[in-house]
């Protein structure tokens, strides 16, 4: 993951892997629902606007009949055809979207800063812990962020979109000041 | 003179001196100088030209309400027009430039407007330049704009950055005062997070200067010491050099940050949603109206005070007072303590026994009470003031030699953000100002107050009811926060005694007629005593009347200082009190926002986000033309060395009727629908009956709007029993997303449907011609013969490992295949494609070939043949609607007598009669009859138009009125410099039987 490091004033910006991404669109409150993100993905149904999990895998909170599993990507297709056949009976839908998505990870003391220059999303401490995620906008993007803890975020947009997140990105650091972050932690 | 005094100054360094110029002039300051501060420590008094009659104008005032010296800082590309000068920090090598005159400051031609100011009173232009009509366009108004202008905006770019911040806090306290610092520590100790903006470069406000002690402590100490706290704690942060500019509905307040010279971004936008808002931002001290107020030398007193003590600088050896409250008197002391003298202070009361009063007549300080200023003299610097009786008309008593006069016209709560989202104000007589109304604030979404207006924000005047007041309001945000102050504090109660002022908006209040012509209400636009009373006596008698009649309160300062005074004069002329002339509305921003601020980073590569396919890299580096296609960037065509784009439009073209062509089609939107009402969903939201496909079967679909009109097509594949996949237009995925989503959440909750947009997670590959099929054998090894594929089936297959969709489908008339894979691999396939059609002559073609081949067809574009007001029926597409439906959308409106007429417009192909060019799209064609006027009708416009290099001809498709059934009739359609004659024709003007495309 760190190969396309670059540093910028006290945060990075890294872009991870590809990672396997799982649409499932169902009733969250269903038990069948429940067992199967719990035997596939080892995590609970997330509560609305977090994610459950870990870098490796989790499963995220994208809308109240919606959620987004993240896995490595060689098991997305597998992952894929055992959520199907889990939920086969269910009023589900469960697609592959590993590759619609582009994803970014920011680290450093001041990924709060960078990610308020961007979103008008509450992302203090208090209101965006660990396990937060929200769907927001970065700038004028479309996107999704994930405080996985105090010092690192990850953040998806639209795969049309990445060069210029990236671009936006690489400013929000760069103009970064660590005298000067908002967020202390 | 005004010059520097050789000791004080508290925000000055004097061991940091600085270089700058004016006007190319080289002068020096100090480090902690503002611009305005250094141009007064070197006598620079004239800073400016006004507005509109050239006067010669000196600084006024030492904040943001500064209405004169708006100045051009910075060189080049780096210049910024209309500064203040009081706002600005003094750095070294600074060049600053005055504005609105020429030749120069000192010699200004249109200074001629000032001796003609009689001529050219408030609404002149609309009573002068009325003949000839065509003048004002051409000649009056260029001219105005010429001789009434402010700074030049740099023609470069921009090279300094800027950016957005987003915070969220329980309280927000705009203002650094002692009023903000006190509610800030409130909020702070019961554990709220809290935001405190100021404006200024330092803490404290006007107790720093005004007061002897805050709470038994030198203000300076107390100040340091509160900052001190707050700055220690995790909770609180502090924005200096941020003025909050806006205050809005659910808690939203906006404010600007200016940052030091050279650091980037130069400024940073605070996008701020606050539970609460105490409004700490203190007063403004307005000027009085006598004549000659606008001479350079006549100042606030307040700001004479702020000079002297931040400063260190001397607004002149004699500075004559002129008051109408206790506050005058603060100055004289001020400017006597600094070894300068005060010939006299002239109040315009009948007397008063303040402390401030008494302290100045205690230090045998000339008191004349009941005075005032008849006319102040000079020219472009103040040399000696008139005194007359304040009562009277203006009969000279004496007259006083000066280099500066310190005016006080009492002070009005800086009610600005209070006013923005809906707060409402109240006229308090005795202390001669508009005040927050406790019981009308801004309202919350939970009905309780947003802002909580504090301190001299609030009306209050002495240090202690200010603080009490200040922590009262942090109080009462803190109880409807649900949070307990430790000590509940009372609001003051009564009025405030140190605030003893007499309203004076005349001075003297019997002011002669040419007096009145020459008393300025508004210096920046300049507006004078006489242009109030002229829009009163000719009917502009409501206030925001006479707002835009007169131009009072209009200009970059927003009327800070000449808002009231402009409504006291209108009051005082119409015989009724302040409180039934009301206020101009207050709008934000509070100071002006420099528009770089308001866009952040969205400029430059940042501008606007452009969506990129995954071979967009290889589109590039082929030479590809590119054309924005909703928000994304796609192939116009793709350009070969030396190549025209015309020419290059009819290489792709013929390319795919001749051989193959390869299209990146992966913007088309991909909606997958999936559940057991799906079809009925699909059913509802498309013309024809999708439900009725079967599983590895496209139908092209039409979707209308409830009004019948088309807004999307494309292919719908179904996938299995439960599941289809929608393609729709470039332009139109979002959209019909969002549309399905709305009629599914909000009507029919209860079907069992899910929609999701998969646009991007596949890219699409589109091959068309008669070796497309050749071409996709070598890449699947077979399986997609006519037999095996047929026309509009798919058919799943593997590559490479992956699942890939191949649809038989086409836009073109020719045999065409689009491919579905996952977008990470999308480049690879693509690739794969040109290796394998190389043999073939395989050539990339971009979106004008696509709409060339579609159109030789007949097939209709989305927003080409549409335009929000087409039905199917008018674009003969009564073959996509299942008349057998009960329902779908747009079905009942298409049914309305209008959208069934006979006479509708409807889709034909034209034919050029005369010429080889295409008729322009867009061109309209006209009725051979005239009415009885003359006129001709529209009876059809020209809708797509491309030159076909298959046909070797001009082609178009065109809305005629009852088309169809004029088949060989030649219409006159108005084009640019004359007419053409085009005649109706089929719309499919290539293989009209359609054999190429099932071959």
């Amino acid at each position: 993951m760190p190969e396309s490091a670059e540093t910028g004033g006290a945060v990075r910006v890294l872009e991870p892997e590809a990672i396997g991404m799982l649409l499932i669109k169902a009733d969250l409150a269903s038990a069948p629902v429940a067992a199967a993100v719990k035997r596939i993905f080892g995590v609970g149904v997330p509560g609305r606007c977090e994610a459950e999990g870990d870098r490796e895998r989790a499963v995220a909170w994208m809308a109240p009949d919606e959620l987004l599993a993240l896995v490595p990507a060689e098991r997305a297709r597998e992952a894929l055809a055992e959520l199907q056949s889990a939920l086969a009976g269910e009023h589900a839908l469960c697609a592959d979207v590993s590759a619609m998505r582009a994803c970014f990870e920011i680290q450093g003391e001041g990924v709060r800063d960078v990610l308020a220059k961007g979103t008008p999303a509450d992302v203090s401490p208090s209101a965006f812990g660990p396990g937060g995620f929200r769907r927001t906008r970065m700038g004028q993007l479309a996107a999704a962020i994930w405080m996985l803890d105090g010092r690192s975020a990850r953040i998806f947009c639209l795969r049309s979109e990445a060069a210029h997140l990236r671009e936006w990105l690489d400013e929000a650091v760069a103009s970064l000041e660590a005298d000067e972050v908002f967020f202390r932690s | 003179m005004s010059t520097r005094l050789p000791s004080g100054g508290r925000l000055v360094d004097r061991g940091a001196p600085l270089k700058f110029t004016f006007n190319g002039r080289e002068l020096k300051g100090f480090k902690g100088d503002t611009l305005a501060s250094a141009l007064l420590a070197n006598n620079q008094l004239l800073v400016g030209r006004s507005f509109k009659y050239h006067r010669p104008r000196g600084i006024v005032a030492c904040g943001p309400e500064e209405p004169n010296a708006l100045l051009a800082v910075g060189d080049g590309d780096r210049a910024v027009p209309n500064q203040r000068a009081t706002m600005v920090d003094l750095v070294d090598g600074l060049a600053a430039r005055s504005q609105n005159h020429w030749p120069s400051l000192e010699h200004d031609l249109g200074a001629a407007a000032d001796a003609a100011s009689k001529m050219l009173p408030a609404g002149f232009y609309y009573k002068t330049f009325i003949q000839p009509r065509p003048a004002w366009k051409h000649l009056f108004e260029p001219a105005i704009r010429k001789a009434a202008g402010l700074g030049e905006a740099p023609l470069a770019r921009d090279p300094e950055t800027y950016e957005h911040f987003y915070a969220h806090v329980d309280v927000l306290v705009v203002g650094g005062g002692i009023a903000g610092l006190a509610a800030a520590r409130v909020a702070a100790e019961a554990g709220m997070q809290v935001l405190i903006l100021e404006q200024s470069n330092w803490w404290g406000g006007r107790a720093v200067v005004d007061e002897e002690s805050v709470e038994d402590v030198d203000p300076a100490d107390w100040v340091e010491r509160e900052v001190g706290i707050l700055s220690s704690m995790d909770n609180v942060r502090l924005l200096p050099g941020t003025a909050g500019i806006g205050v809005y509905d659910h808690g939203y307040a906006v404010a600007c940050q200016r940052r030091p010279a050279g650091v980037q971004p130069s400024q940073r936008l605070w996008r701020i949603r606050a539970r609460k808002t105490i409004l700490a931002s203190g007063a403004l001290e307005r000027p009085l109206c006598f004549e000659g107020n606008d001479t350079p030398g006549v100042l606030l007193a307040s700001a004479a005070r702020d000079y002297l003590h931040g400063f260190g600088v001397s607004p002149g050896d004699r500075v004559v007072v002129l008051t109408n409250n206790d506050d005058g008197y603060r100055t004289a002391a001020a400017v006597v303590e600094a070894g300068l003298s005060v010939p006299a202070v002239l109040d315009v009361r009948p007397t008063a026994d303040g402390p401030q009063c008494r302290r100045v007549r205690d230090a045998g300080i000339r008191v004349e009470f009941g005075k005032g200023i008849t006319s102040a003299k000079g020219g472009s610097r103040v040399s000696r003031v008139a005194v007359c009786s304040f009562a009277g008309e203006g009969t000279v008593l004496e007259e006083l030699a000066c280099e500066a006069v310190a005016m006080s016209g009492g002070w009005s709560p800086t009610v600005h953000l209070w006013s923005h989202s809906g707060g409402k104000l109240r006229w308090d007589e005795r202390q001669a100002m508009y005040r927050p109304m406790p019981d009308r604030p801004p309202i919350n979404s939970d009905g309780k107050p947003s802002v909580h207006a504090a301190g001299a924000a609030n009306g209050e005047c002495s240090v202690d009811r200010v603080l009490q007041d200040a922590r009262a309001a942090a109080g009462e945000a803190l109880e409807d926060l649900g949070s307990e102050a430790k000590r509940r504090i009372k609001r003051c109660s009564g009025p405030d005694p140190a605030c003893d002022v007499l309203p004076a908006w005349l001075v003297p209040q019997g002011m002669r007629r040419r007096a009145r012509g020459r008393a300025w209400v508004d210096f920046q636009n300049d507006v004078k005593v006489s242009d109030i009373q002229l829009a009163a006596q000719e009917g502009y008698r409501s206030v925001e009347h006479l707002k835009r009649y007169t131009t009072l309160g209009m200009a970059t300062d927003q009327g800070k200082l000449s808002n009231i005074n402009g409504l006291g004069v209108l009051a005082g002329h119409l015989g009724v009190s302040m409180g039934e002339v009301g206020t101009t509305t207050f709008r934000p921003p509070y100071v002006p926002v420099t528009f770089g601020a308001i866009a952040g980073e969205a400029r430059g590569p940042l501008f606007m986000p452009t969506r990129k396919t995954p071979m967009d890299a290889w589109h590039e580096q082929h030479g590809a033309y590119w054309e924005p296609v909703g928000s994304w960037r796609r192939p116009y065509c793709y350009l070969q060395s030396g190549e025209e784009i015309a020419d290059a439009v009819s290489r792709e073209t013929l390319r795919v009727r001749t051989s193959v062509g390869i299209l990146d089609a992966s913007t088309l939107g991909k909606i997958v629908v999936k559940g057991s009402d799906a079809g009925k969903l699909l059913d509802m939201v498309y013309t024809n009956r999708i439900s009725a496909l079967g599983a590895g079967r496209c139908r092209y679909g039409l979707m209308c709007n409830e009004n019948g009109f088309l807004m999307d097509d494309g292919v719908v594949a179904r996938i299995d029993d439960q599941t289809f996949l929608c393609h729709t237009t470039t332009g139109g995925a979002g959209l019909v997303h969002a549309w399905l989503e709305e009629w599914l959440q909000g009507e029919w909750w209860d079907w069992k449907v899910h929609v999701a947009d998969l646009t991007e997670q596949f890219s699409q590959i589109g091959i068309a011609g008669p070796d497309a099929r050749k071409v996709l054998e070598k890449l699947l090894g077979g399986g997609v013969g006519a037999d095996e594929l047929p026309f509009m089936a798919w058919k799943q297959a593997e590559w490479r490992g992956l699942e890939i969709r191949v649809f038989r489908i086409s836009f073109s008339g020719e045999i065409s295949f689009e491919i579905a894979v996952p977008s990470s691999h999308g480049q690879e396939l693509w690739e794969e494609l040109m290796g394998y059609g190389e043999e073939f002559g395989i050539e990339p073609y971009g979106t004008e070939a696509l709409h060339v081949l579609r159109a030789e067809k007949g097939f209709i574009m989305i927003g080409e043949e549409t335009d929000g007001t087409v039905t199917p029926q008018d674009l003969g597409l009564d073959w996509a609607i299942a008349k057998g439906k009960a329902d779908y959308m747009g079905k009942r409106a298409q049914e309305r007598p209008h959208l069934s007429s006979a006479l509708r417009w409807r889709l034909v192909g034209l034919e050029r009669m005369d010429g080889d060019s295409p008729l322009p799209s867009g061109s309209h064609a006209v009725s051979a009859e005239r009415s009885e006027h003359g006129h001709r009708r529209a009876v059809g416009r020209v809708t797509s138009s491309y030159y076909s290099p298959n046909l070797k001809r001009p082609i178009a498709l065109g809305l005629v009125e009852r088309g169809p059934e004029r088949m060989g009739e030649v219409l006159e359609f108005l084009v640019e410099g004359g007419t053409a004659n085009a005649k109706i024709v089929s719309p499919v003007f290539f293989d009209p039987e359609g054999s190429r495309l099932n071959a």
